[in-house]
């Protein structure tokens, strides 16, 4: 029951300023633009355009400024903002085949056509802070080779020649789309990989690690990982042919699972996918390993009741605005509903009560 | 026909050079070269967004990965060509200039303005995927053997 109630709007207002003097902070120090949280804060920025579902560097930025950092916040302004676009249309698949890649490496063939690049990487780095940093630095120039020729393929290419890998057969059926309909079960892969791509990386994270550990084990190779631009072309349906209205970064991973085989398919590797806007290799590979998880059904293993093998307990907890709506809204008044939870308490303390009196009395 | 199809090669081609320019680059290099011609809406830039898919594992089904903002526009000049732009981002005033720029590469014009506005264009995008992949080359593994244990 809701009781419609006036009363709190000077507070309100006077927390809202405080709010952004507490966002502004001392203000002897520099104020942070835009561009410098789009520049320097770039993985944070990619965090938000992937969970928020929307490829915009400087509207990440600025919903990290005005949610003083707090990514999931700013992931909700993005949100919110994107319900306010017209959809213009829809792209073609992305073809990360022809990526131009920043990172490509691959954990199960050591020397593969194109190489295994390493990228601007935090792996093989010490985890010291550096003091440096904190001193106003100049940062010398980054070491610089004659670019490689030729595409670089996908690893699975090469596994796919033998018939050691499953194919990921191509098709053109239109994918389902929760931003357009509610998410239901079952959800087919294309709806599972949207959802998962928008996940929380923490959860995706720990569901992903969870397989690892023995729930619903498969143990994954990353056959590849890659990180890098591709082009975006879409169909202009008033000039009757696409065109490329210009790149996105994005990462994806690629499992080889072990694979015993089933009924119907011979002992083979697997695979598992993960793709996700801007440079995020450990949410890409926590996708993949619970995309591989989830196809337990289509590749005929057993349930063993691992939380990462159910679809609806993994798809519907994932979303971590969904999550934050839900938990967050029990701080909000709620008066009502426990004025009725008092009364019951009462009542039943008052009966519970009387009735001791009375053995008691006998 | 194979005019018109190499017509709307070369076009897809200079459309999609006018959509990953940077900010600001096209109107800088328009307006370096020439006056700005007459034109009226079409349709006035607006932003929006656009879905963009992916193929499951790479080339299998498609599905959803995410939107991306988008601007578009359209303009007809005052000599009738129609100009169209689709862009990446919310860039108004580089819609316009690359909406511009597509209707004079269909007018007399178009041969000069291919040097003067495409041609830099061109070259800034390449420099810059040359730049990224030049250092991406420098952080490729060489193995080497340390030990081989055979014997």
């Amino acid at each position: 029951m809701y009781v419609a109630v006036k009363g709190g709007e000077r507070a309100i207002e006077n927390a809202h300023a405080w709010l952004a003097e507490e966002r502004r902070g001392d203000s002897n120090i520099a104020e942070l633009s835009v561009a410098q949280i789009r520049e320097q804060m770039k993985l944070a920025v990619d965090r938000v355009m992937a969970e928020g579902s929307l490829y915009d560097p400087d509207l990440a930025a600025l919903a990290i400024k005005q949610s003083r950092g707090d990514l999931i916040e700013a992931i909700f302004l993005i949100r919110a903002y994107r319900t306010t676009l017209p959809r213009f249309g829809t792209s073609k698949p992305i073809d990360t085949g022809a990526m131009a890649c920043d990172r490509r490496i691959s954990a199960t063939f050591k020397d593969l056509p194109g190489g295994q690049v390493l990228g601007p990487t935090f792996d093989y780095t010490h985890r010291l802070l550096d003091f440096k940093l904190a001193a106003d630095g100049e940062v010398p120039e980054a070491a610089s080779r004659p670019p490689m020729s030729g595409e670089v393929p996908h690893v699975t290419e090469f596994l796919n020649r033998e018939g050691l890998i499953e194919e990921a057969q191509p098709e053109d059926t239109p994918p389902p789309d929760l931003t357009r309909e509610p998410l239901e079960m079952p959800a087919n892969r294309a709806l599972r990989l949207q959802a998962l791509t928008r996940s929380d990386e923490g959860f995706t994270l720990g569901l992903a690690y969870s397989t690892q550990r023995g729930y619903a084990r498969n143990h994954a190779f990353v056959g590849e990982l890659r990180i890098g631009t591709v082009s975006v072309e879409m169909d202009i349906p008033e000039l009757g042919f696409s065109v490329e209205i210009g790149e996105v970064t994005v990462t994806e991973c690629e499992t080889v699972n072990q694979f015993k085989g089933s009924k119907t398919e011979p002992p083979q590797f697997t695979r598992g996918y993960g793709l996700v806007f801007g440079q995020s290799e450990r949410k890409a590979i926590s996708m993949a390993l619970v995309d591989r998880a989830l196809r337990w059904e289509e590749l005929g293993e057993d349930n063993v009741g691992a939380p990462a093998q159910d679809t609806e307990f993994v798809l519907y907890h994932a979303d971590n605005i969904q999550a934050t709506g839900f938990l967050e809204h029990i701080k909000l008044p709620h008066y009502v509903d426990f004025q009725s939870e008092l009364e019951l308490v009462r009542k039943l303390r008052r009966e519970a009560g009387v009735s001791q009196m009375q053995e008691a009395a006998e | 026909m194979e005019d018109t199809l190499d017509e709307r090669r070369s076009r897809k081609a200079w459309m999609s050079v006018l959509a990953k320019a940077p900010e600001g680059r096209v109107a800088e290099l328009l307006d370096a070269s020439m006056a700005r011609p007459e034109f009226d809406w079409l349709r006035a830039p607006e932003i929006g967004s656009t879905m963009v898919r992916a193929r499951t594992g790479a080339t299998g089904a498609p599905f959803n990965l995410g939107e991306m903002t988008i601007t578009r526009c359209a303009l007809v000049l005052s000599s009738g060509e129609v100009g169209h732009a689709y862009i990446k981002g919310r860039r108004k005033a580089d819609a316009e200039a690359a909406a511009l720029v597509d209707a004079l590469m269909q007018s007399p014009l178009a041969e000069s303005l291919r040097k003067s506005v495409l041609v830099p264009l061109e070259a800034d995008l390449a420099a810059a995927k040359a730049a990224r992949a030049g250092k991406a080359a420098a952080t490729k593994v060489d193995f080497f053997t340390l030990v081989r244990g055979d014997d």
